[in-house]
């Protein structure tokens, strides 16, 4: 899809050697319909969206995958809900299976409450998974000691949260993301706690290469009208980063000329 | 018939010995695109579901896409 305004040559998100021409991700955690997924889909221009492993319903009616795939998008299956490096292995060698694809979101929490990553065990698995030929996307805290080691270790990208999953926080540490930024030679996602536009915006103004994002779009209101926000934000926020935002300044400078203002004569 | 009592995504149910777990699958609707399935924890390709024989307290999970993530 061609993004919707500016002339800069956008040369796209390039992950694992593939390229998708959105740099907005969605999660499909929350949708309540089908129908609400296809719209938000097409609304959002995400080409890549991702699902999750769970036990087959007979009873489910329609098929997520159908849906995704019909509206021009890749599922990209996550290993959402596993505590362990087993689990989470186990859940992306049948994700593989069932999708046939070597794609995965990593995702390793440490509890239901805060849904924080578990650090080590999250280490484990995506050690394993690039072993097997996966091509992991690691979900991960904001640390960028953590980034930098999910990235040594071969994955494809490093996902760092902005603030805990479906909390609509925002991005509660922007110092540690542009560390992660400085530091990354694989791209960087911000993942989780994104709550509105300006969130998105904010995450590609910092530098990050794509944003993933779920509940911000299939628990707002609108959901096709927050799929349509994102989409502007995290276009917006590209082409602001590119175009070269001014400096800060502790004191004013001014806009206009100094020079040419009229003088009152004092009569 | 000598019957087997394994577990499908945490349900009982007893089978045939000799069923095939590509039988089973296909008895739940369940042998088609989409689906991966563990058998005691270990993943069984589909290319073998039509060797893969059942054995008594075997534990299947058979899970496929669902939103998430």
């Amino acid at each position: 899809m061609q993004p919707l305004g500016g002339e800069a040559a956008e040369p796209g998100l390039v992950i694992g050697g593939r390229r998708l021409a959105s740099r907005l991700i969605l999660g499909t955690g929350g949708f309540s319909s089908l129908d609400t997924v296809s719209d938000a889909i097409a609304a959002s221009g995400a080409d890549v969206v991702t699902v999750a492993m769970r036990r087959l319903d007979p009873t489910a009616r329609g098929s997520l995958l159908d849906v995704v795939r019909q509206a021009g998008a890749s599922p990209l299956p996550n290993t959402a809900g596993c505590f362990t490096s087993r689990e989470a292995v186990l859940t992306a060698r049948l994700a593989r299976e069932a999708l046939q694809t070597d794609w995965i979101k990593l995702e390793v929490i440490a509890d239901e409450r805060t849904l924080l990553p578990e650090p080590v065990e999250l280490l484990n698995a995506a050690e394993a998974l690039v072993e097997e030929g996966f091509t992991v996307l690691p979900y991960a805290s904001d640390d960028p000691v953590l980034a930098r080691r999910l990235e040594s270790i071969g994955c494809a990208a490093v996902m760092p949260l902005g603030a805990p999953i479906g909390s609509g926080l925002g991005i509660r540490n922007a110092h540690n993301i542009q560390l992660i930024v400085e530091q990354a030679t694989v791209p960087v996602i911000l993942d989780a706690g994104i709550g509105t536009a300006s969130d998105a915006a904010l995450a590609m103004e910092l530098g990050c290469d794509g944003v993933l994002l779920a509940s911000a779009i299939t628990r707002a209101q609108d959901p096709v009208g927050m799929a349509r926000a994102m989409r502007l934000a995290v276009e917006a926020g590209w082409l602001a980063r590119s175009a070269g935002r001014i400096p800060k300044r502790f004191h004013a400078l001014a806009s206009s000329e100094h020079e040419g203002r009229l003088e009152l004569a004092g009569l | 018939m000598t019957a087997v009592s394994v577990r499908i995504n945490g349900e009982a149910r007893s089978v045939d010995s000799r069923t095939t777990l590509r039988a089973l699958l296909d008895d739940l609707g369940a042998a088609r695109d989409g689906v991966a399935v563990a058998l005691n924890d270990e993943i069984v390709l589909r290319s073998s579901w039509d060797a893969t024989e059942l054995h008594d307290n075997d534990t299947l999970e058979v899970l496929s896409a669902a939103p998430g993530g």
